[in-house]
This record gives C-alpha cells, structure tokens and sequence, in this order.
C-alpha cells in the first residue's frame, strides 16, 4: 500500500474506531484536514483549540474511551495546553495531534514553530515527535495503548507537515491499540489484604478515580456490603457508589461532610482504592485518619507510598483485585461501626440552606436534580459552585459527574459537556457553572449551536470569583481585591445571540416551571440564575490544616 | 555529601533525557553528574546518574520506572563515584577553565 502521512493517520484512526474529531485547522496540519475529507471520520470545529481538548475529555470522560483532537502547530497547540494538563492530573485518556512545521524548518524559529515536545513532557503520560512517515504505523497504535493500558493519560503526537505530506509504503497495516493491563494479581497479598481488612474493628474505604477508570464499581459495592465497609470518596470518585446507600459516608477533604471527615479520624484501616492521596482530599497527610493503618491499591506503582507510608499494598488493575478480594473477605454486620456511622451522619450533615429561596444554590441543584431526568450526565466549572454540585448533587452513577478535580481549570465545564453530548446523544447533559468560569470558554456556544445537542447550562451568576471571594473573606481579612466583578453581561441575551434559548430566572413567573422547560425541551438552553454574594461553601478546612478542623 | 547513583537503561532516541531530566527537576533536585553512553548496537544507553541521597529518591526512582523510555532503573549504592571527579581527565582535560 501507498500512501501520504495524513492519510495514514486517518486510516490508522478509523482503525481504532474513532468516528468524531474534534480540532481546529491551520497551515501545519491542513494536510491531516484534507485527508479527513476521504474518511469516514467526521469533524467538530471547535472555536478554541482549549476548547477542542476539553470536548475530546467530555467524550473520553463520559464513555471511558480515548477520544482524539487535532489542533496546528505553534498558538493552536499552546491554546491545548491547559486542556492536555488537565487530563494529566485527572488520568484522562486524550489523544491530542498536533501538525509541526517542516522537519527542515525545526529549531529555526519558523511561523508557528513552537517545541510542543517539550513544553508537552510534563504534562503527558507521554508524547512523540513523528520524524518520518512510516514511524506511524508504530506510533499511532501506540498511543492508543498508552492512553488506555495502565492509569490512562492523554498522549501528544507532533507531526511535522512534510511528514503528513511524503509517500509512505507498507504492507498491512498495524494491529490497533488496545487496552493492556495483563497480569493476575498477587492472591498472597490479597489474601493478606483480606486478613487485614477481617480483623480490622473500624475500616473504611477511601476510594477515587480509579475505581470509575478501572469499571470496578459493582466489585467496589459487593466488597463494601459483604464486609460492611463505609465508603468514602474523592471528589474523582462520586458516582461510584450509590449516594443514598447507607454504607456511603460522603465526599472526604477541604469541603467534605464534617461527618466524613471525623469518621475518617476513628478508623483503624484505611483501604485505599484508586487514588492518590491528593491535599484537596487528605488535608495536612501527616494528620490524615491518623489511627489508621492503610491499605492502597493502584495501578500506578509511582503512586504507593508516594504521600503516605502503606502498611500493605497491591499495584495492579483494581477490577481483577477487587473481584478476588470480595471473596476473600469475611461477611461481617459490623453493627457497632454501622451504628456509629450512621449517628455521626446525623449528628453532622452537611448545613442546610438559610432560606427556602429557589435562588439559594443548594436549592437549585436540589431543584434541578428533583426535574432532570436520572441518566442525566453532569458538569460543572471550578468554584463555590463545584463544591456545592459534589455536596449536595446525588451521583449515583460513575460518569455522571464530569468535573475537573486534580487541575480544577475554570472554564471546563461547558466544553466538557458538548463533548459528552456528542458521546451520549440520548442523554441531556447538565452543565453547573460559575459566571467567572463561564466566560473562559464562552465562545464555545458557537460550537453548541452547531450541533444543538440537548445540554442545559445553569449559570450560577454571583458576580464574583465567588471561591476566591470566599477565602478572601475567612483568610485575607476581608480584602476583596480583584475578586468582584465591575460588570457582568446579560448570559441569556448572550445565548439568544448566539442562537441558543437563554433564560433569566429572575424575570420568569415560575421559575421552576422555567428549569423543568430549560430540561425538558430538546436542544439547548443556557439559565441565568442570580445568587447571593455571601453564601460560602461549608465546611471548609483551611489550606495546610488537618481535615478534622474544619469551619463553617 | 551522602550521594547515590540512579542506573539507568533506556531507549536510546531523542527526547529521552529530557524526559529524565525534566522528571528530576520537578522534584526539585539536583543531578551532580551524569554518564551516558550507548549499548551494544546502539539501540540502548546506559545513563548513570549522581544524585544527593534523600527521602525523594525512592520515589523518583518510582516515577522513572513510569517513563516510557526508560527500560530499568535501579538505584545503586554499591558504587564508586570516583569517575565522576575524573571526567575531564578521562576525555582529555578541560577547555573551559572554571570560574
Ligand atoms: C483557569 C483558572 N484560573 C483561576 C482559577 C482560580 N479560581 C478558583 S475558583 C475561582 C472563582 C470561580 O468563579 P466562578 O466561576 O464565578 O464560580 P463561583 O466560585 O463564583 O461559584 C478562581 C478564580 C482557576 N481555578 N482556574
């Protein structure tokens, strides 16, 4: 066979059963452009190329699946940047194919030219520079297998334009990447994994991402209810587990329940599962279910014993351990732990509303919840409003919360959720925003008004950097600087001009009749929802303190 | 100083040591030495690298075994780091005098 560089990559990209690309065009990869025209592949123009990269992670997010964004050389893979890192910190599979100028021309300072090889290592699982074109047929595979084996990634390929455009020749093609997590688990330390766990008096579960990356949330609740093991999560991790079970003991760290956060102070073993001791979660480590030993199990060998010290641990694909561990744990009531968690839960919830007012976020969200259907995926941005979606918004379902934990980037939420769109076509997708974090990618109503998928924005409009505003409150006596906007635009005119139904909540007779409509009718719809500047998220524990010591 | 020396085998291709080395410079340490040279029939090197000794180490060594390049890492405390003092003398004495 004979072909051009770009046609091979898009050959070798149906091959892995890619079907949507997500990207934006310019001068270095218009050869990769101009191929996609012959395939079956079809493309999402994005308007920002921050934007492609979070669309790809709504789609990889939500179904589990890489998905693959393009964007050219220079500006269009620096705009990526943001996006790339942040499916670093969250372990999301992205392929991001980035065109280079003509290997000739690199190192000269060519139009365009940036080191995207470089400026990418830290924040890939790992990248590739293609200098010729029939290195593709390694590296395409390649990176597929990288993206998805293991704790998944996003992988950056850079491929200069000559390679895209010289003849390749070859005789088959390559098998297709595929995901490669081999290996058995260890049964002598699972056996002793369960030991541990049956003559533990107090465990508890801390359980994060990994456990949705890896599917092994039925192997988590059949190991949970067997034991009677209390499950706490990250913030990566809701969903998981159901959050009305009883066993489920909330959202742990700087904004958890007080009651998850003390029960983790009692516990005497801590089994960690697909996770990896972030601050936002552990609080001061040192301090962190100080009575507990601590059992961790992951993929990642670089993540055991990296924050704190593992009395035992087991790397390795959680699914399999977790479906030979279920096994080999006893069955126990734990009646007295059960009894304490569930008084604990009583005692301290998390604080209820001040007001009855539908424009009190913990309202809306109870509201929206009460109207949206239950397949409903959401997103959020990065704020108050986060928290409060991850603290009052039942997930009951992995991969109904897409949110950006490890980097927390303003301005995911609303790219995020068309790329879920495009990959859940039957589903309405629900987007939590903030007014700060809504215009850091707001021209992507453009692209939302070229599919017109059915995605609700609600944009919690307290004209402010209301998480910032809030820690300047508690932390920076009261010094508002550079936290309160001087002026905010009118989000539903704005929608309306873009094409799409804006709502402003505010001037609705029946508001709630207006969120039921805004969820219910098909196509999209961006709320404008006006809230007070003086709700906090609660309870907060201060940066660097231990997590019992929480305010508010 | 207490130092170690972190061996390493790995593909042999451009973009290998910055991997390595960028790793190393996240975790805020600094590389007093380095060795490299290529194995065999050049498809591999042989990378040693001369490190303070400290609590980072063993993690580091963890997150090299995550680098796609690199094939082994094995942290070795059994050597002598003598040559790392020699190098001008072993390539033939330095052009650039120190300052
Ligand atoms: C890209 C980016 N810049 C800055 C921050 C720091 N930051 C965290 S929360 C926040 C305020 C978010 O405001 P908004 O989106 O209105 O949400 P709110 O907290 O008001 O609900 C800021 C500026 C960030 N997380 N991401």
């Amino acid at each position: 066979m004979k072909m051009t560089g770009a046609e091979l990559i898009t050959r070798l990209l149906e091959r892995q059963g890619i079907n949507k690309i997500i990207g934006i065009p310019g001068s270095s990869n218009l050869p990769l452009y101009s191929a996609l025209a012959e395939s079956a592949i079809s493309y999402v123009l994005a308007r920002h190329e921050q934007g492609a990269g979070f669309i790809a992670q709504g789609i990889a997010r939500s179904t589990g699946r890489p998905a693959v964004c393009f964007t050219t050389s220079g500006p269009g893979a620096t705009n990526a940047i943001t996006a790339i890192a942040d499916a670093k910190l969250d372990s999301v599979p992205i392929i991001v194919i980035t065109g280079q100028v003509a290997t000739g021309m690199m190192g000269t300072d060519a139009f365009q030219e940036v080191d995207t090889y470089g400026l990418t290592i830290p924040i890939t699982k790992h990248n590739f520079l293609v200098r010729t074109p029939d290195e593709l047929l390694k590296i395409i595979p390649e990176a597929f297998t990288l993206a998805m084996s293991g704790r998944p990634g996003p992988v950056v390929i850079d491929i200069p334009r000559d390679v895209q455009t010289s003849m390749v020749e070859f005789d088959m093609y390559p098998a297709p990447g595929e995901k490669n997590n081999g290996t058995h688990p260890d049964m002598d330390r699972l056996e002793r994994i369960a030991q541990k766990i049956n003559s533990s008096r107090k465990p508890i579960l801390y359980i994060g991402g990994g456990i949705i990356s890896s599917d092994t949330c039925a192997g988590l609740y059949a190991l949970s209810k067997r034991n009677s093991i209390p499950v706490t999560s990250s913030l990566m991790g809701l969903g998981a587990f159901p959050s009305d079970n009883p066993l489920f003991s909330g959202m742990l760290g700087m904004h958890g329940a007080r009651y998850t956060n003390y029960i983790l102070d009692e516990a005497d073993l801590l089994v960690a599962l697909g996770v990896r001791f972030d601050d936002r979660a552990t609080g001061k480590a040192m301090e962190f279910a100080p009575n507990a030993s601590v059992i961790h199990i992951d993929i990642d060998q670089a993540e055991i014993d990296k924050i704190r010290e593992t009395d035992l641990n087991l790397i390795g694909d959680l699914r399999h351990s977790i479906k030979e561990l279920v096994h080999l744990v006893e069955e126990n009531r734990r009646e007295d732990w059960m009894g304490y968690i569930a008084s604990m839960k009583k005692e301290f919830p998390y604080p209820e509303p001040q007001s009855d007012s539908l424009f009190h976020p913990v309202n809306l969200l109870r509201a929206i919840h009460s109207r949206a259907d239950k397949k409903s995926i959401v997103t959020t941005d990065v704020g108050q409003h986060q928290m409060w979606t991850a603290q009052y918004y039942p997930f009951n379902h992995p991969r109904t919360l897409l949110t950006s934990g490890g980097l927390g980037t303003m301005g995911f939420g609303l790219p995020t959720a068309i790329g879920a769109a495009i990959a859940n076509p039957d589903r309405r997708i629900i987007c939590i925003s903030g007014d700060g974090s809504f215009l850091m990618n707001i021209q992507e109503l453009a692209t939302l008004k070229d599919l017109e998928p059915d995605l609700t924005v609600f944009i919690m409009n307290n004209n402010s950097l209301g998480l910032v505003r809030q820690q300047q409150e508690l932390f920076f006596g009261k010094k508002y600087v550079s936290s309160l906007f001087g002026s905010n635009p009118d989000f539903a005119g704005i929608a309306e001009k873009f094409g799409i139904r804006g709502i402003n909540l505010e001037l609705e007779n029946d508001p709630m009749r207006a969120i039921e409509r805004s969820l219910g009718e098909t196509g999209p719809c961006v709320v404008n929802v006006p809230v007070s500047l003086d709700d906090n998220v609660f309870p907060m524990v201060p940066p660097g303190s231990a997590n019992r010591e929480m305010i508010g | 100083m207490n130092t170690i020396v972190i061996e390493l085998l790995v593909n042999n291709h451009p973009g290998v040591m910055s991997h390595i080395t960028g790793l190393i410079m996240r975790r805020a340490c600094n590389i007093e030495g380095i060795l490299c040279g290529t194995v065999g029939d050049g498809n591999t090197s042989r990378i040693y690298l001369l490190m303070k000794d400290d609590w980072r180490i063993p993690r580091i060594v963890r997150q090299l075994k995550n680098l796609y390049d690199v094939i082994e890492v094995v942290p070795r405390d059994d050597c002598d780091t003598a040559v790392f003092d020699r190098i001008p003398e072993l390539i033939g004495t330095g052009v650039i005098s120190p300052v």
